[in-house]
């Protein structure tokens, strides 16, 4: 049965498309970073964008924190909101059953596929941004952003007060360029986010599974999933609700940044990791007990 | 091969089935009939375990479902309202990965099931065409190829020959009574009586949830002990016939007589010129009116004497 999923969402045209797109906003950024020499200043913008210009290599981190926010979650949010609203509203979903396969065999199956999908995004975005980061800005263009009108005098005031252990997403970028890493290394932390990012996913992807289990909206469990991150994202920035906070699935998405500190900063890394695995577990729970037990009608 | 005890399934208030005891022997070409609304679809599900009964238990193929669904669906093929396919494959690839979806779908004969159902149904010549592209008819010839693949020993079809032409219809009448004489057991729901009474040896009548009628078709078309007579003399024919005429409409006469060969010797004895002669049977559509209720209008078709 997981070849069988993992054969429909190969075949799909839909799935090489929203990736193509995710892979797409990275190397547009790039373009325009490369053109114009204009990257924001350290502390402002998208995580790492700042520093690309002096180091290529480091594009891969960027283009992940670009498509972090919005692409990824929605890709996933839509394939895993999909995978038994969209068979049910097909009507593909009594036929698989009545073939049979079993109602959690089903279930994992269909995880197993959206686990693949997202890393099958992840990495595509991380391949074509390392290619672009080398090809179109290249580890040489140090010397031209140092003379780069209009950004030199926003760098001094950023670099200052920068190297806090905290989470704002500018903040490592400093405390990286002060201690550069090896390109072992590099490859290394690339990887660590790469799978942080996977698994943060992993959290979403278990909600529009749950919802997708108890509707037959494929449209409106994926919106629900995305309804869900962006209450999230509400309370994560609200002080009053910091009671919560450490409890929210949005609340350590940017916690792969800190793979990119010399030492890694390990706290953050690891609450987001067991933070999401309880999301998993709780919601494809709640999605298997739904399942299992409901009337297949459509 | 098939028996529900008091099989009752409730959604919120309203009891889609009640109390039905259904019975299906093994060989039957069992036809299920009832208007839209009256229950079929859901106990169709609850047959393949797709719905979960409120009360009464259900055995098939020697298993209660939906306990051991697992087993006895592989032996299944099954059509379940329209059939659904991946609109972006082709029917073969839809075949194959629904096939390759299951346990007991054997990967070296898979190739040759497929081919070989497609042929049953007449799609041997389909292409790589996506299956968006199919008329109705095809895919629902598609829809009863799913259900061939697997060479099962039971059939549960809803509504198979829906969106067919004519000579569709008779194709898949030829097959479903090819297989059944094969020895796979047939059970299909339908509200076309005309359909029914050509393929079906037995039936059952589902009226707002209950199973009102269960029979074998032969028992229920038994001749009423009338023959209708058609003559070009009638005033002749009933002289002869001699105080059995039962009601005269102009040249046809309704005669009561068990025995439609004498009647005919009688006739052609005293010269009257018969034009057709026939014993007159119940219609199953008059035997469906008879014990369902009101709102069955929705009961398509005809069935005349057959």
């Amino acid at each position: 049965m997981i070849a069988v999923e993992l054969f429909k969402l190969v075949r799909r045209l839909r799935t090489w498309l929203t990736i193509g797109l995710i892979c797409a906003l990275p190397l547009v950024v790039a373009i325009f970073i490369a053109v114009t020499h204009l990257a924001p200043p350290p502390g402002q913008g998208s995580a790492f964008l700042s520093a690309v210009l002096n180091e290529g290599q480091l594009y891969p981190a960027a283009a992940l924190a670009l498509v972090l926010p919005v692409f990824l979650p929605v890709a996933v949010a839509v394939v895993a909101g999909e995978s038994i609203a969209g068979e049910a509203s097909a009507g593909t979903l009594r036929y698989l059953l009545a073939r049979p396969v079993g109602r959690t065999r089903l279930l994992v199956a269909k995880l197993v596929a959206v686990t693949t999908f997202t890393l099958i995004a992840v990495i595509a975005v991380a391949v074509t941004s390392y290619a672009a980061g080398v090809l179109i800005l290249g580890p040489s263009r140090a010397a031209a952003v140092g003379v780069a009108p209009g950004t030199s005098g926003a760098i001094a005031p950023g670099a200052g007060g920068a190297p806090t252990a905290g989470l704002q997403s500018g903040a490592a970028i400093t405390s990286l360029s002060g201690a550069p890493l090896t390109f072992l290394e590099l490859i290394e932390r690339v990887l660590g986010a790469m799978a942080f990012i996977t698994v943060s996913m992993l959290g979403v992807a278990a909600i529009a599974l749950f919802l997708s289990t108890l509707t037959d909206s494929a449209l409106g469990a994926a919106l629900g999933a995305l309804a869900a991150l962006v209450a999230s994202e509400v309370l994560v920035t609200l002080g009053a609700a910091s009671a919560v906070q450490p409890y929210l699935p949005t609340r350590y998405w940017l916690a792969w940044i800190d793979f990119f500190r010399q030492p890694i900063f390990w706290p953050d890394i690891q609450r987001g990791f067991a933070i999401q695995a309880v999301y998993v577990l709780v919601f494809l729970a709640a999605g298997w007990a739904n399942f299992a037990t409901k009337d297949v009608t459509t | 091969m098939i028996t529900t005890a008091n099989l009752t399934k409730r959604f919120g208030h309203v009891a889609a089935v009640r109390e039905v005891s259904l019975d299906v022997r093994e060989g039957d070409r069992y036809g299920l009939l009832g208007p839209n609304g009256s229950g079929k679809s859901t106990l169709v599900r609850m047959l393949l375990g797709l719905v979960y009964a409120t009360s009464g238990s259900i055995s098939v193929l020697g298993e209660p479902v939906p306990r051991h669904v697992g087993r006895v669906l592989p032996e299944i093929g099954a059509m379940i309202e329209e059939p659904a396919a991946y609109p972006h494959l082709s029917g073969r690839a839809n075949l194959r990965l629904l096939d390759a979806a299951g346990p007991h779908g054997s990967r070296r004969t898979r190739r040759r099931r497929v081919d070989e159902a497609l042929e049953q149904v007449g799609l041997a010549g389909i292409d790589g065409r996506p299956v968006r592209a199919y008329s109705l008819g095809m895919r629902q010839r598609l829809g009863l190829a799913a259900a061939l693949v697997r060479r099962p020993r039971l059939l549960i079809l809803d509504e198979p020959t829906n969106g067919l032409d004519p000579r569709g219809i008779k194709d898949i009448r030829n097959l479903l009574t090819g297989l059944n004489g094969d020895g796979v057991t047939i059970f299909l729901s339908s509200h076309l009586l005309p359909e029914v009474s050509a393929l079906c040896t037995r039936i059952g009548v589902l009226d707002a949830g209950q199973l009102v009628l269960q029979d074998q078709l032969a028992d229920l078309e038994q001749p009423t002990g009338r023959v209708l007579i058609s003559t070009e003399d009638p005033e002749r024919a009933v002289a002869a016939l001699d105080g059995l005429v039962e009601r005269r409409e102009g040249a046809d006469l309704v005669v009561r007589s068990t025995d439609p060969a004498a009647l005919n010797a009688l006739l052609v004895a005293a010269g009257v010129p018969v034009r057709s002669l026939a014993a007159q049977r119940r219609s199953l559509e008059e035997i469906v009116l008879d014990v369902t209720g009101a709102g069955s209008d929705q009961f398509s078709g005809n069935a005349g004497p057959s």
